[in-house]
């Protein structure tokens, strides 16, 4: 991963925070300049929120051919989560089981270490999410 | 005290080991050995979890509850003798991860299995002096013991966060009291991947010694007995430690068992009390009375008289998860040894 992206990036990756397009309501994840709907009538509208972290699977895969950061973990769940405000975003699903994971779950996000540059560089962290009792 | 508790988060793994598995892998009776510590099962961190994910889940279970501006809190110190870094702190991570930085301070904290005790007198005399409007104190642990040593039984992981402050205290400070010795019972080095623990030096002189201690002065502080207390929660190294210092100071099964936690998570070390006292917290009811003493090897231990306010009945609990239903896991998610150490890092791999 790269270092001083990952740091830029790291409020979104971190605690779930994108924006909010004031003109038409529309939430995005990550952030976005401008709205792509409203185009220039969202300049200087853009306003920027922090996600709930509540939301739902929308699409989902059973990883076996891991990453190397992810081999530890492997086979591990990979998913298209619809947040509660709209936005959809990709992460891993922890602790649940491979039975357990179906459409329309509902999930929060969890705090998880991302990866690491190797056993003496810096660890990254993020979001991960996990089931929710329903 | 002006400054008292307003809010605590806890968080404890989902995965879990058996004594027996340990033992069958290093040809001990795994299941008798699980009876003499009076453990049955500890807790283990998954690959992706360390100190920090347990406090940062710990800290935003607290917030929650709380209700507060993560903006307010002035202060952030996380005990812990696991923490990812041995030069850049837990702390820091944990205050970006709840929105608190960067109007505040922040510091990690060591003293063994007590640090997050520690962490905990340190933002009350804060608050107390006024200096900051809200402190958050975490204790969190991913303990390890050497793979054959006793201490692969025991050693465990989880964590929980307090905030303290003045206003909507749910759990007000009657008073502490700390006793500490340079004891050499439990250490380790800088550098060294697993702990060492001083044989005759663990039992008497160090743990019942600073324990009962501190448990018996707090009570002559504050003038009580141990029937005064609707609960006790002492560190709990093991299942047996605490159930004979309990006995000593006079106390019950019935007042020790909700803060007892070791016999089914392991012992999670700087979480051990902090996660004890979160699961009493769970279920006490206004005008409980609560004694908390910590232990940490080196040797000390701080205690703690509690007494729960009206407030509780407001207090928004359900925002976080209840202690008890981290600790109860399907069996699924019981694993062998082999996923144990591979989890834990224990296996050595190319490059390392
Ligand atoms: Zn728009």
């Amino acid at each position: 991963m790269n270092m001083p992206r990952f740091w830029r990036e790291k409020q979104g990756r971190y605690n779930l925070v994108g924006n909010r397009c004031t003109n038409c309501g529309t939430y995005y994840f990550p952030k976005r300049d401008i709205c792509p709907k409203c185009h220039r009538k969202s300049i200087g509208k853009m306003e920027e929120v922090r996600f709930k972290g509540t939301g739902k699977v929308v699409s989902w895969t059973i990883v076996h051919d891991a990453h190397p950061d992810y081999k530890d973990m492997r086979p591990y769940i990979m998913a298209i989560i619809e947040l509660e405000e709209g936005p959809r975003l990709t992460g891993q699903i922890v602790d649940c089981s491979l039975d357990e994971i179906h459409t329309g779950m509902r999930v929060r996000d969890t705090f998880r270490k991302l990866s690491e540059d190797g056993k003496d560089g810096v660890i990254f962290y993020g979001y991960k999410f996990r089931p929710v009792k329903e | 005290m002006k400054a008292g508790i307003v809010s605590y988060g806890a968080y404890v793994p989902k995965y879990r080991i058996r004594p027996e598995e340990i033992g069958r892998v290093w040809g001990e009776d795994g299941a008798t050995r699980g009876k003499g510590l009076g453990i049955m099962s500890k807790s283990i961190p998954s690959p992706d979890e360390d100190v920090i994910t347990i406090a940062v889940e710990a800290a935003r279970s607290a917030l929650l509850r709380a209700g507060i501006d993560p903006q307010d809190i002035g202060a952030i110190y996380t005990g812990s003798e696991s923490h990812p870094y041995a030069v850049k702190p837990t702390s820091s991570v944990v205050a970006e991860a709840i929105l608190a930085a960067p109007d505040m301070t922040a510091a990690d904290y060591e003293f063994a299995c007590k640090a997050g005790t520690a962490a905990l007198q340190n933002v009350l005399g804060l608050v107390n002096t006024g200096w900051i409007k809200y402190g958050m104190a975490i204790g969190a642990d991913t303990s390890q013991g050497a793979p054959g040593d006793p201490l692969e039984y025991s050693a465990s992981a989880g964590g929980a966060a307090f905030i303290a402050g003045t206003e909507r205290i749910i759990a007000k400070i009657n008073g502490m009291y700390s006793y500490t010795t340079d004891t050499p019972d439990f250490w380790r080095r800088e550098g060294q991947a697993y702990p060492s623990h001083g044989g005759r030096f663990t039992g008497e002189p160090a743990y019942f010694k600073h324990v009962l201690t501190a448990a018996r002065r707090m009570m002559e502080l504050e003038g009580t007995e141990a029937k005064d207390y609707d609960y006790v929660v002492l560190h709990q190294p093991n299942g047996k430690f605490p159930r004979r210092a309990a006995a000593k100071l006079g106390f019950t099964d019935e007042q020790l068992a909700p803060g007892l936690l070791t016999p089914r998570i392991g012992n999670t070390y700087s979480g051990a009390v902090p996660l004890g006292l979160s699961a009493v917290l769970d279920i006490a009811k206004p005008g409980d009375r609560i004694l908390v003493t910590s232990f940490g090897s080196g040797a000390g231990s701080d205690a703690f008289d509690i007494s729960v306010t009206d407030e509780m009945e407001r207090f928004n609990r359900s925002a976080g998860p209840l202690v008890e239903d981290m600790i109860n896991v399907p069996e699924e998610y019981y694993v062998d040894y082999a996923t144990y150490v591979k989890f834990r890092g224990k296996i050595r791999r190319k490059g390392d």
